[in-house]
């Protein structure tokens, strides 16, 4: 298309160089997903309005995640922001590796973060990362295939109607899947799954003496309705599919629902990309009438490191990308549903959000989510998708690699709960838990 | 034959060589040493005082630990042995007379020189995937149930991807011996009526015996230490999870620095036993 | 005398040969293609894979996303510097080992390789602490040597093996002469050994470029060569095969296109002393 952006390349680092000499530079580390690729294409106005230039580090989040951890625990102070999750930012904040975001200007208006995100990036009360956007989960359907099966989602189902709708949706002949859901191993990814409908189960991950809980029955429960509803309504080779593997599918219209972040619903009726833009309906994600919904909470928020000699130009930067401003900058440039969504109050109170067709529900499945307490029975930690402790990414990689090599056919559900069992009593004995 | 005076000059001229990798070697393994005695957990404050042997016997006793080592011998072999085979056969093929001879030679040398992590992005998303894949349309084509390669099949997903990498590089030393080979003596061997096996087994194969030595040092040591082709596939899910991948989990995603540095000392111990082993059986080949 | 080859066994071989080729450089052929489709083209059913609107456009979203040039420059710098480094110190090494050679030179050859053995992983928090001590995150400087050391004895290895191909009495003649060491090596077996040399060059280039793990956990916005610009391709959000095949086929084509104009050089050199 434009020839001249790929020979131009070497004038651009010219350019560079020339006004890196002049100004301050910040550097931040970010994930490679959309609404962080947009955000990178308008720093240039950041740029202008503060004489600050921005480098950026994209990386693919198993890297990024590697990335900024070692350089972190290691205060090797490469980064002057930082783009992290749910799960990093109380640990972090406790551990005072975080800059507080406690003196933001009164025009940023911190009390309009949404609180369920306020809460989850705080430790003590303090705000240690800006949310960029949050998620919750919610069910996509296809409002079409719903009808075909004469069956009418309600607002809130349950995991028996879910099940039961999936097994009436799929149509094998027309390569049809009645449900998409996350198998891939990793624990922000099937992971998160399979953790956050245990919940609506009456599973939790440890008791309140940090013993790991893979040997109740409610933990037997939850995977093998999962596996039974999967293997009859699944896509094949659901064990490898993340996020993007059921975004690709569902936008090909290969899925009848799909239960996912809340994010999803604007990659998914954006007509550009999906080809079932105009036929997708959204509800609550599932649960199983134990008071609790199936549906997790997240956020990708920007956080700055402690030891930064730049920490003012990078508070900068932060109430520049997570402000209503910029929210409208992109609304006006790329349409109110591609706002990056979930982090603040008023946009669900802005009139022409309204008239986004997910919005109302991404707003009520956020709302319905409390990390503080996730589980039906009581749990020692913090978090619904991951427990927030250091040692949970690691333990919950492994565990839900052996649930996915249950996904795969590999090892029945008790060999897989067994195993579970093993591998996290013996971390967290190592941690020093037990 | 060599004076007094030229010892010390080779001294003195392997002197920064050996100071600058006795200190790459040492640096790091102590620092490894150091740690694997620890209790050290960063995302917990860091050094949390000597444990004595515990990481060591931690690691081992996960049952992790012995499904690690065969998978890493699995894939090292698998390898091994797809390319030197693969690779004896395909120089014995360029080695005969053909049309457009470098230009073959040119499309097989390509892969070797395509960086771990594309090779791997690009076979388990465009080749491998059970949707989109091109395999997978290969296999509906001839009317067969697409392979689920990540999942059922992760090793000799990443063996097939390895081999691919690694096939040129071994193709090409064998090459390089194969045409050092006497034409006459095969010529002599043809006269005598001798059958393509035959010479193959007799004459080629030995003449070739040391550039398969070379072959089979140089990929072990490459491919105990693969890791890219590992992290970018199956995460190490589905039984692919080697040592040198459980140690990357136990240090970065489990955050127990003390417990990887203890796997790090242990994959040490591993990549020697197969060095000497290596030494012992093919070290001979290449002293004569 | 040549072999006579009857015109039937050659068609064979001929035809044998391509379509191995072919195969074995396909996934690179289909990554280049893909790299001119649309996202919605590059997962058709059935595949397209000729006739489809090519289109610059990934390459153009890709430039405008990441500087290419300055990846591609941290790569040149990386690979070339860490190589003539390590070759520079490796020369004399090897000179040494092949011509003044004691009861000791292959256990020191062996050990040198032994220090590869080294799983990277488990030394990432030691070397990353160094790294900050030293203050060379995130240079080019530190990475360069890095990759040196970890090149290095594969570097002395290929030389070694190459040197000592060369005949001794050629190098005692020089002596006799009254040529000095310096001269000796200079003059004499450089000359000599430049077809060892620059497959060596050719080799440790390649390794460098491709090493994945040091340069991108060393490295964030200045230093960071090809290998990290790939890895903010690498599974994003939504279809990305063909914006993933256009980073791919910038990443990988400078290497591939210096390895096949030079490959001559390379295959000569690329013995490891196995051809007797």
């Amino acid at each position: 298309m434009s020839m001249k952006n790929v020979l131009g390349a070497a004038s651009a680092v010219a350019m560079l160089a020339a006004t890196a000499a002049s100004a301050e530079t910040i550097t931040i580390a970010t994930v490679n997903n959309g609404d962080m690729i947009r955000m990178q294409g308008y720093t240039d106005q950041f740029t202008a309005a503060t004489g600050i230039d921005v480098e950026w580090v994209t990386l693919e989040e198993n890297v990024l995640r590697q990335r900024v951890t070692t350089d972190i625990t290691t205060k090797g102070g490469q980064f002057d922001i930082m783009t992290i999750g749910m799960y990093e930012t109380p640990i972090w904040g406790a551990n005072g590796w975080l800059v507080p975001l406690d003196n933001m200007s009164a025009e940023y208006n911190v009390g309009d973060i949404l609180p369920a995100m306020a809460g989850g990036l705080s430790h003590d009360g303090t705000l240690y990362a800006a949310p960029f956007y949050g998620e919750s989960s919610m069910i996509m359907y296809r409002t079409d295939l719903m009808e075909k099966a004469g069956l009418e989602m309600p607002d809130a189902p349950s995991w028996s109607f879910v099940a039961k709708a999936a097994r009436a949706m799929t149509d094998r002949e027309n390569d049809i899947n009645g449900i998409c859901l996350r198998g891939k191993a990793g624990w922000g990814e099937g992971g998160a799954f399979i953790t956050a409908m245990s919940n609506s189960f009456g599973a939790r991950w440890f008791d309140e003496e940090w013993n790991a809980q893979f040997d109740t029955r409610e933990w037997s429960d939850t995977l093998n309705f999962f596996v039974n509803m999967m293997s009859d309504s699944g896509p094949a080779g659901y064990a490898t599919n993340g996020f993007n593997e059921n975004l690709s599918l569902f936008q090909q219209g290969k899925c009848g629902m799909w239960i996912d972040a809340t994010v999803a619903a604007s990659f998914v009726t954006n007509p550009n990309d999906s080809t079932v833009a105009d036929k997708v309906g959204f509800a609550l994600a599932p649960d199983n009438g134990m008071g609790v919904r199936s549906n997790w909470l997240w956020a990708w928020a920007l956080a700055i490191p402690a030891g930064t000699q730049k920490a003012d130009a990078a508070k900068q930067f932060i109430e520049w990308s997570t402000s209503n401003e910029y929210i409208e900058l992109v609304a006006a440039n790329e349409g109110w549903a591609n706002v990056p969504p979930g982090a603040r109050t008023s946009l669900y109170e802005n009139p022409n959000y309204k008239d986004v067709p997910f919005a109302q529900m991404t707003l009520d499945s956020i709302l319905s989510a409390d990390p503080n307490n996730s589980t039906v029975d009581p749990s020692p930690y913090v978090g619904i998708q991951f427990a927030a402790i250091p040692e949970f990414a690691g333990i919950a990689t492994e565990v839900s690699q052996e649930f996915s090599a249950v996904y795969a056919g590999q090892q029945s559900v008790e060999d897989a709960l067994a195993k579970a069992q093993a591998i996290t009593n013996d971390a967290m004995e190592a941690a020093g838990y037990r | 034959m060599a004076t007094q005076h030229s010892r010390t000059a080779a001294r003195i001229m392997m002197a920064p060589a050996v100071t600058l990798l006795l200190g790459w070697m040492l640096v790091p393994l102590i620092m490894t040493l150091y740690f694997s005695f620890k209790k050290y957990l960063p995302l917990r404050g860091g050094d949390l005082g000597w444990v004595g042997f515990d990481n060591y016997v931690r690691f081992v006793s996960s049952s992790a630990f012995w499904p690690s080592v065969t998978a890493t011998l699995i894939i090292v072999g698998g390898v091994l042995l797809i390319t030197i085979c693969f690779g004896v056969l395909l120089a014995i093929l360029l080695d005969q007379p053909m049309w457009g001879q470098g230009i073959v030679r040119i499309l097989i040398i390509a892969p070797f020189f395509v960086m771990p992590t594309v090779s791997s992005l690009v076979w388990k998303n465009m080749f491998m995937d059970p949707n989109y894949g091109l395999l997978s349309y290969l296999w509906e084509f001839f009317g067969a149930e697409p392979i689920q390669w990540m999942s059922q099949a992760a090793l000799p997903s990443i063996i097939i991807i390895v081999s691919w990498q690694w096939l040129p590089f071994a193709t090409l030393i064998l090459l390089t011996a194969i045409q050092s080979l006497d034409s006459e003596q095969l010529e002599a061997s043809e006269m005598d009526g001798a059958s393509t096996l035959r010479r193959f087994w007799h004459i080629i194969l030995p003449h070739l015996s040391r550039a398969i030595t070379v072959v089979l040092l140089i990929q072990t040591i490459f491919l105990l230490s693969i890791f890219a082709e590992i992290f970018v596939t199956t995460g190490g899910a589905f039984g692919s999870k080697t040592l040198s991948y459980l140690i990357f989990q136990r240090v970065l995603e489990s955050q127990n620095v003390g417990l990887g540095s203890a796997g790090g000392v242990y994959a040490i111990i591993l990549a020697n036993i197969v060095a000497i082993f290596l030494m012992r059986i093919v070290g001979k080949n290449l002293d004569n | 005398m040549a072999r006579a080859v009857s015109s039937r066994r050659k068609s064979i071989n001929t035809a044998l040969a391509w379509g191995i080729g072919l195969i074995i450089f396909f996934p690179i052929l289909w990554t280049i293609l893909t790299s001119f489709k649309t996202e919605g083209q590059a997962i058709a059913d059935p595949p397209v894979f000729l006739f489809f609107d090519w289109t610059l456009e990934n390459y153009s979203i890709v430039q405008d996303r990441s500087d290419y040039m300055r990846y591609l420059w941290n790569s040149v710098i990386i690979a070339g510097g860490s190589t003539l480094l390590g070759i520079i110190i490796a020369v004399p090494a090897a000179w040494s080992m092949a011509f003044v050679p004691s009861k000791r030179t292959k256990d020191i050859l062996m050990w040198m390789l032994s220090t590869k053995m080294l799983p990277a992983v488990g030394v990432l928090y030691p070397i990353y602490l160094l790294f900050i001590k030293l203050g060379l995150l995130d240079s080019l400087f530190g990475l360069v040597i890095v990759l040196m050391l970890i090149n290095l004895p594969i570097i002395i290895w290929m030389l070694y093996t190459y040197f000592k191909e060369i005949p001794g009495e050629i190098l005692e003649a020089a002596r006799m002469d009254g040529a000095s060491l310096k001269s000796e090596i200079l003059y004499v077996l450089t000359p000599m050994a430049i077809p060892g040399i620059a497959s060596t060059i050719l080799l440790n280039v390649i390794l460098a470029w491709n090493e994945a793990f040091w340069t991108l956990n060393l490295t964030a916005a200045k230093a960071g060569p090809l290998t990290a610009f790939i890895a903010s391709y690498s599974s994003p959000e939504g279809l990305f095969y063909a914006k993933l095949s256009a980073a791919s086929t910038m990443a990988i084509a400078p290497i591939l296109i210096l390895g096949w104009f030079s490959q001559k050089q390379l295959v000569r050199g690329l013995t490891f002393g196995a051809v007797k």
